[in-house]
């Protein structure tokens, strides 16, 4: 009886002890995942490099182990969509180019992150997400809203931006006072600039992207928002062969013309590369360039860039690009890749990105640093500009963007052909395009 | 005399299907498997799904029939059309080139001179590179304004930097420069080996005949290692329809299409655009292609012809 009653009381004890532990495990939100393993897939950048020492840091502080599959950023693609449309990926957390968005949801590949946010027990109250720059957060995370790929009622949040990005000027100041040119602030004051720097200083005026596909299209984008152009109207006919299509075409035309040697064939690295190893003056495009300038490995120009807004034209339209994080359908460790995406897009996970020498993504961040890096009071005042419909982030945008508009595009660049036609020709094929993918359906349907 | 004069006795006719009859086949039957797994299976499968439209991480369940919609639109789409005429004149410079600098470096380098063995070593480096460092080598090469190709040409020509990878005519000539180091040692490789077979008796007889250079490599050599060369022409063939990954790597298909060979346009079609079941129907015409071409050359010049045991 006595031995009866000391198992019993052992029993109790035990229970109670486990109990006790049960709850002390309740109060660290990490320990319920210690020892499980993500996979993440995100791009082999400059940003992305710097995290990993932010990532070292969550698994020292979590117990969750990260592995990282680093490709070339134009590469994650194929491999990411292969992974997530198996019944089980190998991928915890992607991280994708902002224009692959709407293809991912299109295909339901991707965990929509209200599943996570409204688990108490994942959130971290601290979090603040409205903290996060509303032009990021809408272009990287949000689909579904006005147009499919905008803010709207009926958008929802898949990613959360890491690694966004929007455009500004980045300028040599000695060159530049060489020429006698101060940094333009609209597109008729760049496009005087481009012949005055290349003729006094003999260096590239202005760098660009110009490789065949992707490249050379994004680099005509930078310059279609701020001139008022539009790929589509809110019909989806094709409307970037009008006036505003065919100036940022001519604009890359002379950019090309009057910039370091090669543009046609710059992707973004070469194109980075021209300035900061000191063959081109100026630069616009991603405000990555900033912090890229400033690492010894990469640049030749620390201490010579000064930065600037983004030209305006008829209007003020900087781009809104990059990355965001999300977790795949068919992840097996969803809760854990919420909480390594909370945490490296959490306020000390930001600022942490920024010592580390990557970009921020809020404005709490942004406004914390504004007076130690000469580009953030810049950004600060770019990204109300940043135009989230500056290229349309609809399914179909891969093909338009490399097959049809990269292809014309080049043929701009590379020859002294009309502009017009080659633009048209490239409208009536996105056309084709549209019509084959039933967006037309609708307005046949009425008429 | 009369056992001679009888008629010869009527053999017993041999079943048609002998077991004896039957035992090469038994013997080929693994090869046969192996090629029907590995080689016809994916070429029926891509023409199998060169009648759907098919987008990638989507159910093929879901994947619309289109029927011969892919064949009638890769007829009439002028993309398919300028990469077919990219790849058949990469394929003639490349091959033309190739066939003459090999057989010329074998036939320099066939004799026992001093240090053959090292230049041989030498020629045939290329070949051992993997095509994507081959690609990265030669883009960096090419490159506008970092590349040595640029920099020596300025210091001792004094040309002007030339964007090779950004002018359609300059990448098409940098893609068939990078191809012509990579292979010339292929030929040159098979070519020497097909040499130092020949035997020497009939070398020494148009020696004895009075056969000078010329004569003995044109009239007895090169017709002797006859096979050889359509093998080696024919193997180079099929590879110049291959090929894929030094244009990827070098100029991703660009300037425009000028480089875009049709594997490259078939890759870009499934991968960039989506559009596997097109990509397919490309592919379909890309192995009828090869397959025509190669007939072609095996009909004027089948190396197993000359084997009359077979």
């Amino acid at each position: 009886m006595k031995k009866w009653t000391v198992a019993a009381g052992s029993m109790v004890l035990a229970a109670l002890g486990t109990f006790l532990v049960a709850g002390n495990a309740a109060a660290n939100p990490y320990e319920k995942y210690a020892g499980s393993t993500i996979v993440v897939s995100w791009p082999a950048l400059s940003h992305f490099r710097k995290a990993e020492t932010l990532v070292q840091e969550f698994t020292d502080e979590t117990g969750i182990e990260v592995e990282i599959d680093a490709l070339q950023y134009l590469k994650l693609r194929d491999r990411q969509l292969l992974e997530m449309s198996k019944e089980e990926g190998e991928y915890d957390v992607v991280s994708w180019v902002v224009m692959w968005k709407g293809e991912y949801v299109a295909k339901g590949l991707l965990t929509p992150l209200s599943q996570m946010f409204t688990n108490g027990a994942l959130v971290d109250p601290e979090y603040d997400i409205d903290d996060i720059a509303d032009a990021y957060l809408q272009n990287g995370g949000v689909v579904g809203g006005k147009k499919g790929y905008m803010p709207g009622k009926s958008g929802g949040l898949y990613g959360v931006p890491f690694g966004a990005e929007t455009s500004i000027l980045a300028y040599r100041m000695d060159l530049l006072e060489q020429a006698g040119v101060a940094p333009p602030t609209t597109y008729d004051e760049l496009r005087a600039a481009l012949p005055v720097i290349k003729d006094k200083t003999g260096v590239g005026a202005l760098t660009s992207r110009g490789k065949t596909g992707h490249q050379v299209t994004a680099g005509w984008l930078l310059h279609l928002a701020p001139l008022g152009g539009k790929i589509f109207d809110d019909a989806w006919n094709p409307v970037f062969n009008n006036a505003a299509g065919v100036e940022a075409a001519q604009i890359m035309r002379e950019i090309t013309q009057t910039g370091p040697t090669g543009i046609p064939s710059y992707g973004f690295s070469e194109a980075s590369a021209a300035f900061l190893q000191g063959d081109a003056a100026m630069y616009i495009d991603t405000l990555k360039i900033a912090a890229m300038s400033r690492d010894p490995k990469l640049s030749k120009v620390d201490g010579k860039v000064g930065f600037a807004l983004h030209p305006v034209g008829s209007r003020c339209g900087s781009e809104t690009g990059g990355f965001a994080v999300g977790i795949p359908a068919n992840s097996q460790h969803k809760e854990a890749a919420f909480l390594f995406i909370q945490y490296i897009t959490s306020k000390a996970g930001d600022r942490r990105m920024v010592e580390l020498g990557g970009d921020p993504v809020r404005m709490s961040t942004i406004a914390h640093f504004a007076d130690q890096f000469a580009e953030y009071p810049v950004v600060l005042e770019q990204l109300p500009c940043a135009d989230p419909d500056w290229r349309p982030l609809i399914p179909e945008w891969n093909e338009l963007n490399i097959d049809v508009l990269g292809q014309a595009l080049t043929q701009v660049i590379t020859t002294d052909d009309p502009i017009q036609p080659i633009m048209d020709a490239a409208a009536e094929k996105a056309r084709a395009i549209m019509e084959r993918e039933g967006y037309y359906a609708w307005a046949r349907y009425r008429e | 005399m009369a056992a001679t004069a009888s008629p010869p006795l009527p053999q017993p006719r041999r079943p048609r299907f002998s077991s004896r009859a039957l035992t090469p086949y038994w013997f080929i039957l693994p090869a046969v498997a192996v090629m029907a797994g590995g080689l016809v299976y994916p070429v029926l499968d891509a023409l199998y799904l060169s009648f759907f439209d098919w987008k990638i991480a989507t159910p093929f369940s879901k994947a619309e029939n289109v029927g011969l919609a892919n064949y009638v639109r890769m007829l009439a789409d002028p993309d398919v059309r300028e990469s077919l005429w990219v790849t058949l004149r990469f394929g003639f410079w490349t091959i033309t080139i190739e066939m003459v600098l090999g057989v010329a470096l074998a036939l320099m380098l066939e004799k026992p001179i001093r240090g053959a063995s090292v230049f041989r070593t030498i020629f045939i480096l290329p070949l051992m590179v993997s095509p994507v460092v081959v690609g990265l080598i030669w883009r960096y090469l090419f490159d506008a304004r970092i590349g040595w190709i640029n920099y020596y040409l300025g210091l001792w020509f004094g040309f002007e930097p030339q964007v090779w990878l950004g002018v359609p005519d300059l990448a098409f000539f940098a893609i068939v420069l990078t191809d012509i180091w990579q292979w010339t040692p292929f030929i040159f490789i098979i070519v020497i080996a097909g040499l130092q077979a020949l035997p020497s008796e009939v070398l020494e007889a148009s020696r004895i005949d009075g056969a000078n250079w010329w004569q003995q490599t044109f009239l007895v050599k090169l017709p002797m290692i006859r096979s050889i060369l359509v093998i080696a022409l024919l193997m180079r063939l099929i590879d110049v329809f291959r090929a894929l990954e030094v244009m990827y790597i070098m100029t991703g298909g660009g300037p425009g299409r000028a480089t875009e060979l049709l594997s490259l346009h078939i890759y870009n079609r499934a991968f960039d655009a989506q559009l596997l079941g097109y990509a397919s129907a490309i592919a379909v015409l890309l192995i009828v292609i090869v397959f025509g071409l190669s007939a072609a050359i095996l009909a004027h010049g089948n190396p197993m012809n000359e084997k009359t045991d077979v």
